[in-house]
Formats: structure tokens, sequence, C-alpha cells
């Protein structure tokens, strides 16, 4: 029998790769973006788990929300990459420094 | 969350909102038709439908305690002043952001449209009874801001700037969630009121992990220090008619998402997030005011100098109590109408190519123009919180709430804060009266109606400045 500590178990994993990933990445935008959708299914794995230990289905009804929203979030998140991509023909995430100070 | 009859909600109660979309799609509709190239019906259908929007808030909400859709929507005095702030803000930031628009081929149906949706946004975070709601109406509000920052699509600063605002702001709503989850774990339920409950019987281990997530989520949106770094580069990289917008409006719309969130689903909890709360202020308090000090750029600056108001607001959350969440809101919004007009200043003196954003624009701009330069110095003596001003109110309000939680050292280096503060806002008031140009320096451009109504901003400050008793009242009537 799998354990609700193991679900939130995995889920924190998942959650910590996302963060390791936006933090430690230095070379591609894209990554970026699977970053933080890794977060976004973690998180839904949280509502998930709990949802069904409790046998409460908000926790579900949320999930689907998360997923909808995800998609218009990576849609302009690509839209933004698109239009970076246009203007310095580079999507190097070390190249976004020209603001300082 | 179960039940066996359908309810139909009071829809009466979320008026304000249904308005908003109504007018929203009316506007997409109208602009897609029109063959203005100025856009004049969507300008003017948008500001239609925000000052309806005021009026409606006003007659729906303010004074009314209620919940509607099963407990999910909630309308109170509190979302009542919050939403007016709003949608006053975005009023403001469509008048003045027209020419500017127009000038640099920006003035697109586009604007007012996400715009729109990011106040409604605002307005649901605001009226949010629930995580779920809340979660959405964060989301609808951060997805437009993303795309208003990156509408200059020509602009290498503007997209970077969107890239770092997407990203971050995307982090924090993954915190934001992760936190939910777990308080939803905790608590066994969405609902802001059964939270609460479920948080005063018994605050066990997953609720206060849950708690710092979302404590770290809002701060993030706010751009509270030490998670700020989006903040100056959204403000310097976005066209200035955004940056009026989220420098403004969004900083209203997360005093709702705090107050909601952390303060009344968590409020049971006020011991474990009080010292969260006191280490970001007093980190917000001493980075901003130091690194605002050596900034040429007017914008980049006044991204700084957020970080020492956004400390403030703060303090006024620390007491946990209605007086303390009251000043927060005075302070906050206060703030917003101040910085607006000196955004609304910085799109005068720009034009065609030319971005007056540098601190040298303004030097000699009593010479130039001395209405406005005496806008900006009401403004920027505001903004210090000299004695007099709304500005000094407005801390006052929140100090004092702050000495009532015991809390005298804290107060002690706000006021130390604020004297730096002073020190670099009113090194604009010097460049505006003492200073002289290189060459002839911008003139202030624009229509009677945008000058008017910059004019007509300033010269609200100074009158809330001497008589700052009803917008008080209003503020603490709205927690009473």
């Amino acid at each position: 029998m799998i354990e609700l500590s193991d679900f939130l178990i995995l889920g924190a994993i998942l959650f910590s790769l996302g963060m390791a990933g936006i933090f430690l990445n230095r070379k591609n935008a894209i990554v970026l973006l699977m970053s933080i959708e890794l977060i976004l299914l973690a998180v839904n794995f949280n509502f998930i788990a709990f949802s069904t230990f409790m046998g409460d289905l908000a926790g579900q009804v949320f999930v689907f929300f998360i997923l909808t929203v995800a998609a218009a979030e990576s849609a302009i998140g690509l839209a933004i990459l698109v239009t970076l991509f246009r203007s310095r023909e580079s999507i190097n995430v070390a190249d976004l420094d020209t603001m300082k100070g | 969350m179960t039940t066996d009859t359908f309810e139909t909600p009071n829809l009466m109660l979320a008026l304000p909102e249904i308005w908003m979309l109504g007018m929203a799609c009316l506007v997409l509709v109208v602009d897609l038709f029109s063959s203005d190239r100025d856009h004049t019906p969507a300008y003017w259908l948008s500001q239609v439908a925000l000052l309806g929007g005021i009026v409606i808030t006003v007659q729906t909400q303010w004074g009314v305690d209620a919940t509607t859709f099963t407990g999910n929507y909630i309308a109170d005095s509190a979302a009542a002043v919050l939403k007016v702030a709003v949608l006053l803000l975005t009023f403001l930031a469509f008048a003045y952001s027209r020419d500017y628009l127009r000038d640099r081929g920006m003035l697109q149906g586009e604007f007012y449209l996400l715009t729109l949706f990011a106040a409604l946004g605002m307005m649901v975070t605001i009226s949010a009874h629930s995580l779920l709601v809340l979660y959405l109406g964060v989301e609808l509000m951060s997805l437009s801001l993303y795309a208003l920052v990156a509408m200059r699509r020509d602009s290498p600063a503007a997209s970077e700037a969107a890239m770092k605002y997407f990203v971050l702001g995307a982090l924090a709503s993954g915190m934001l969630l992760y936190g939910m989850s777990m308080l939803y774990g905790a608590t066994g339920s969405l609902e802001i009121s059964a939270i609460a409950d479920a948080a005063a019987d018994d605050a066990g281990l997953l609720l206060v992990f849950g708690l710092i997530f979302t404590v770290v989520g809002v701060a993030f949106k706010f751009g509270a220090v030490p998670f700020h770094m989006w903040v100056p580069d959204v403000y310097q990289g976005a066209p200035t008619a955004v940056t009026l917008f989220i420098a403004t409006a969004s900083k209203v719309a997360a005093v709702g998402l705090f107050i909601r969130l952390i303060g009344e689903a968590l409020g049971p909890l006020q011991g474990d997030w009080q010292h969260m709360v006191l280490l970001l202020a007093v980190a917000s308090l001493l980075v901003g005011n130091t690194v605002a000090l050596v900034q040429t750029n007017f914008k980049r600056m006044l991204a700084y100098s957020t970080f020492n108001h956004i400390g403030f607001i703060f303090l006024g959350f620390l007491a946990g109590t209605p007086e303390g969440y009251g000043a927060a809101m005075f302070y906050a919004v206060t703030y917003a109408f101040t910085v607006a007009a000196a955004f609304g200043v910085v799109m005068l003196l720009s034009r065609q190519g030319f971005e007056a954003e540098n601190l040298d624009d303004f030097k000699g701009l009593n010479e130039r123009s001395p209405l406005f330069a005496l806008v900006m110095l009401i403004l920027m003596v505001s903004l210090t919180g000299i004695p007099g001003t709304v500005g000094f109110y407005a801390k006052w309000l929140v100090l004092k709430s702050t000495v009532e939680a015991g809390f005298i050292w804290l107060a002690v280096l706000a006021v130390i804060g604020a004297v730096i503060g002073a020190f670099y806002y009113l090194r604009i008031v010097r460049l505006c009266y003492f200073d002289k140009p290189e060459g002839d320096g911008p003139q202030p451009v624009g229509s009677g109606g945008f000058k008017g109504l910059l004019a007509a901003n300033g010269l609200a400050v100074l009158l809330l400045g001497l008589f700052p008793g009803t917008l008080v009242a209003i503020c603490m009537a709205a927690f009473g």
C-alpha cells in the first residue's frame, strides 16, 4: 500500500527539481519553461494525493484549473520567448543582463 | 463542498466583476469592428466601463458582508475600497498613456483589453474567498501583465523584462500553489473561513509548512526584499504606461491578496507569520533605500524606493489588527495615487523616440513648466513623508499600529529609512527647481485633458494631505 507521505515526497522531489532547474540553468530559456511546468505538476500531485486520501473532490477540481492555467501560461511564456529571440537572436539565459544598477 | 441541491448563487453580489467581464468582451468586439486608427471607441468604452465599475462596486459591496457562489466569493467593505482604488488607477493609467502609446505605435486595442482583464483579475483576487478563486484571480492578473510588459515587441529591453517577469512570476505562482496544496491537505478545505477555523483548532506542522510557502509566494507578488529581483528590471524595461499600471494597481491588489490569504485564512497562525513578515519588512526598508540612492534612471529609482514603501505596508500587516490592516490599505492606496502621478509626469515629458526617464531630464523643469514642477514637488514631498502631506499621515498610521504591537525599535528603523529616502526624493525637487538643463531639456507635451487630469491628480495628493480624515475613516471602517 502506497502511503500519503510517499506521494508527498514524490511531489517534493519534483518541486525541488523544478526549483533547481530555474536557479541552476544558465543556458536555455526553454528549460525555464519546462521547470515551471514541473513545479505545477508537483503541486498537482500534492492536490490529488490529499484529495484521494481525504475523500474530498475539491482538490481534484483544483487540479483541472491548474492544468488549464498552466497551458495558458506556457503559451504566453513561449510568445515572450519568440519576441526575445526576434530582438536579440538568442535565448541564452546568461544574455539576459542588459539592465543593471 | 458536495451538496445535493444546486443553489443559484446571488449574482448581484458579484456584479462588479460580471460588469467588467461583459464590458471587456464588448471592448474586444467593438475594437475588432472599428476602423478608427486611434482606437477611440475602445478607449472611451473602457473608461465608461471603469467608471461604471466604480459606481457598481460602491452600490453593491460597500457596507455589505456576504459570501456567494457557495462561499467562494466574498463582498465586503474592504473589497469595495480596494476595488474602487484599482478601477480608478486603471482609469488614470488609460488617460495618461494615450499620447505616449500613440507616439510609439503601441496604441492598439490589445492594450485596453489586457489591462481591463488584468484589472478584472485584481478584482477577483480582492474578492476571493477560496484558494481556487484566489489562484485564478492572481493568474488572470499576472498573465495579462506579462503580455503587457512584452507589448513593445521591437524593444530588446522590454522582451528581457517580460521574460524575467514571466519566469519569476510563474515561480511565485508555483510557490503559492505549493503552499495552498499544503493548506488544503492540513485543513481539508479550500474555503478561507473553513481554513481559518481548522487552523484555529490545530496548527500542525503541515499547516506551518504551507504557511511558509504562501508567505514567500505573496512576497514575490509584492516584490518585497529578498524576493525583489524582478522589480527594477520590469519597471525600467516595460513601457512607462505599463510600468504605471504595475507599480500602482497591482500593489493594491497584492494588499488584497495578503489580507485574504494570510490575514483571514491564516489569521490564527499570526504568531508564526509575524516573524516572517517582520523579516521581509526590515529587509525591504534597508535594501530599497540604500540602492535607490545611486540610481540615475528615474523609473529604476522609483522601483528601488518601492521596496521602502512595501516595507511600510508590511509594518501595517505585522500588527494583524483591523487598525493595522486599515493603515496598510490607506498607505497602499495613497502611495499608488502618488506614484501614478509621478509616472504621468515621466510620460508627459517623453515624446516620440525619447524617454524622459533619466534624472537629468528633470533639470530645470520649473522654467519649462512651473505647474508640473509644482506637481512634482508635491509628489516627492509626499513620498518623503514630510508632515502635512498624505505620505506623512500614511506613515504615521502604520507606525502607530507598529508601536501598539510592541515593535518600537522597528518604528525607529522605519523612520531612519524615511529620512534616507528624503535624500533621493528631494534631489528630484532640487533638479526641478535649481539646476540648469544641458541644452533645452524635454518639453511637456500632451493633450489638454491629460495635462488637466495630471494636475488634478497632483492637487488631489495635496488635498488628501490637508484633509486626510475622510479616506482614513473609510479605510478604518472597511475593517471595522
